[in-house]
């Protein structure tokens, strides 16, 4: 178990490109217990590549990676694809993690609301379902941390509710840190503490602001939406073709390092 | 009574299919059939230079196996071409350089076929005795990694974050493999042994509710192709490794008709 007060983990200054194409250019953040940190950012904003690296699935050119020592980690992997030919249901997919008793599997698959499913096969089971059967592995174990990638992907509103719902239970009862990547641009959990805005860099970080304040999304979805919140930031710089940062004004080439301010992603 | 070497030649059928299947599935499971082939080519080329250097030793036969894998793993980490085209190109070298090193070699023209195909009637009790003891280690290494090597199947970045060791694991199979085809070639042969790696877990499939059942009904179902295969052999006279085969096929056939089990 590691000190509250320091983080789980922390990235600092991460770099990393792949054949003279920056993927990631001096991306810095940290997840701390009991935190809920999400990943916004457009398509090729290098989002899965920097969680892969927290991870340590992949290795920076340049910066650290901190991990508290001794920490946990439970990964929810974006997609699966279990070939056919494999039998293999939900409880044997969950035991496949190392050092899990049938009563571990047993109890994440309460927690996640997949009992009913235990002995399908887990190439049967709906998206929904699938979302949760992950989830559950990822929660095996107690982990101090949680990795999620877009883990309300494909889910409908009802569903992604429920999981968010979840993440949020899970979060205050083990009091776990959550990094999560939001599938969508606009709209994170509504128990994220920091947002970060990923663009190759980072465009702007801090706290969601209030779905209440903004009419528009208010009005479109109907305000039922408790799991869900919307984070709207403004920006003032864009992107070139080649990703290099121009301010509105001036239309000059400015450097990194514009920590609280924004930029917009064009295309 | 049953004639002394079809006994034999059972026996050591038997026992490679015992290994043969559980390795197998995981081929099939892992999309790597070609996998299978491309090791029992190169197993041609070991035969060859094993008798260049005046020695049937299996372990020239598994060295070079072990070689041309570590060759794949390394060219794949270059990224450059998938899997499957460095497979081809793997495989087929292999073989071509092997069938030249044979034929230059006079004294074993004519017996080309049976290192195609086997030779299973030929087999003495040393090589069953030998047989037996790659079965015995084969199962054992794959009992040892089977949690893990399952893990990196299913999802092998999940299996990486937790913990499995990506690497070691993958070249246990790897080795595993190299060492039952290696002590395979006299029983079934280059061309004959991914066969029945593959055909009886795919027979295996329909019956099964877990990946643990898969492997024992592949075990089972290769056992039988075994004994039918050798029936067939000596009441037609033909060739053994080739029955084998086919009653595997007729096997995986059956197989289709069932119903899948693993439903609720």
């Amino acid at each position: 178990m590691s000190d509250t007060s320091s983080p789980l983990i922390d990235l600092e200054n991460i770099s990393l490109s792949f054949s003279g194409r920056v993927v990631l250019s001096e991306v810095s953040f940290s997840v701390s217990r009991g935190e809920i940190v999400t990943l916004i950012g457009p398509n090729g904003a290098g989002k899965s590549t920097i969680m892969r690296i927290a991870l340590g699935l992949q290795q920076p050119d340049r910066g650290q990676v901190r991990r508290a020592p001794g920490i946990s980690i439970g990964y929810m992997p974006q997609k699966i694809m279990i070939e056919d030919i494999l039998p293999l249901t939900v409880r044997g997919f969950l035991l496949l993690r190392p050092e899990t008793t049938e009563a571990d599997a047993d109890e994440v698959m309460a927690l996640t609301g997949i009992a009913h499913v235990a002995k399908s096969p887990v190439q049967r089971v709906s998206g929904g379902e699938m979302q949760r059967v992950l989830m559950a592995r990822a929660l095996l174990g107690h982990p101090d941390l949680i990795v999620l990638d877009e883990p309300v992907q494909g889910v409908d509103i009802a569903g992604q509710e429920e999981l968010y719902r979840l993440i949020a239970l899970v979060r205050q009862t083990q009091n776990c840190g959550v990094l999560m990547i939001s599938h969508d641009l606009h709209m994170v959990m509504a128990g994220t503490d920091k947002v970060v805005c990923l663009n190759r860099h980072i465009c702007c970080s801090g706290a969601p602001e209030n779905i209440q304040d903004h009419p528009e999304y208010h009005a479109l979805l109907g305000g039922k939406l408790e799991g869900i919140a919307l984070y709207t930031h403004h920006h003032d710089h864009s992107h070139d073709s080649d990703g290099n940062v121009v301010t509105h004004k001036s239309k000059e080439k400015i450097v990194d390092g514009h920590g609280e301010e924004g930029c917009s992603h064009d295309g | 009574m049953m004639d002394d070497f079809i006994l034999k030649a059972i026996i050591a059928g038997i026992l490679v299919a015992l290994a043969a299947g559980p390795l197998g599935c995981f081929l099939i499971w892992r999309r790597m059939a070609y996998f299978g082939d491309t090791i029992s080519h190169s197993a041609l080329m070991g035969v060859g230079l094993g008798i260049a250097f005046g020695t049937g030793s299996p372990w020239v036969i598994m060295l070079v196996c072990a070689l041309v894998s570590g060759a794949l793993l390394l060219l794949e980490k270059g990224g450059k071409f998938s899997t499957d085209t460095l497979l081809g190109i793997l495989a087929h070298s292999a073989l071509s350089l092997g069938l030249i090193i044979i034929a230059l070699q006079d004294s074993l023209r004519q017996d080309m076929m049976f290192f195609l195909i086997g030779d299973i009637l030929a087999i003495d009790m040393a090589g069953i005795i030998a047989i037996g003891l790659m079965t015995v280690v084969t199962l054992g290494g794959l009992f040892f990694i089977w949690k893990p090597l399952l893990s990196i199947t299913v999802h092998e970045d999940l299996a990486q974050v937790e913990g499995v060791n990506l690497r070691a694991t993958k070249i246990i199979y790897m080795l595993l493999i190299a060492l039952l085809v290696a002590f395979a070639m006299k029983v079934i042969g280059a061309l004959l042994i991914t066969a029945l790696m593959i055909i009886p877990a795919a027979a295996a499939r329909n019956m099964a509710r877990s990946p643990v059942q898969m492997a024992f009904y592949a075990m089972i179902a290769g056992t039988i192709s075994v004994i039918m295969g050798i029936m067939m052999s000596s009441l037609w006279d033909v060739p053994a490794g080739p029955s084998i085969v086919l009653s595997a096929l007729i096997l995986f056939l059956i197989g289709c008709l069932l119903p899948s089990r693993l439903r609720i």
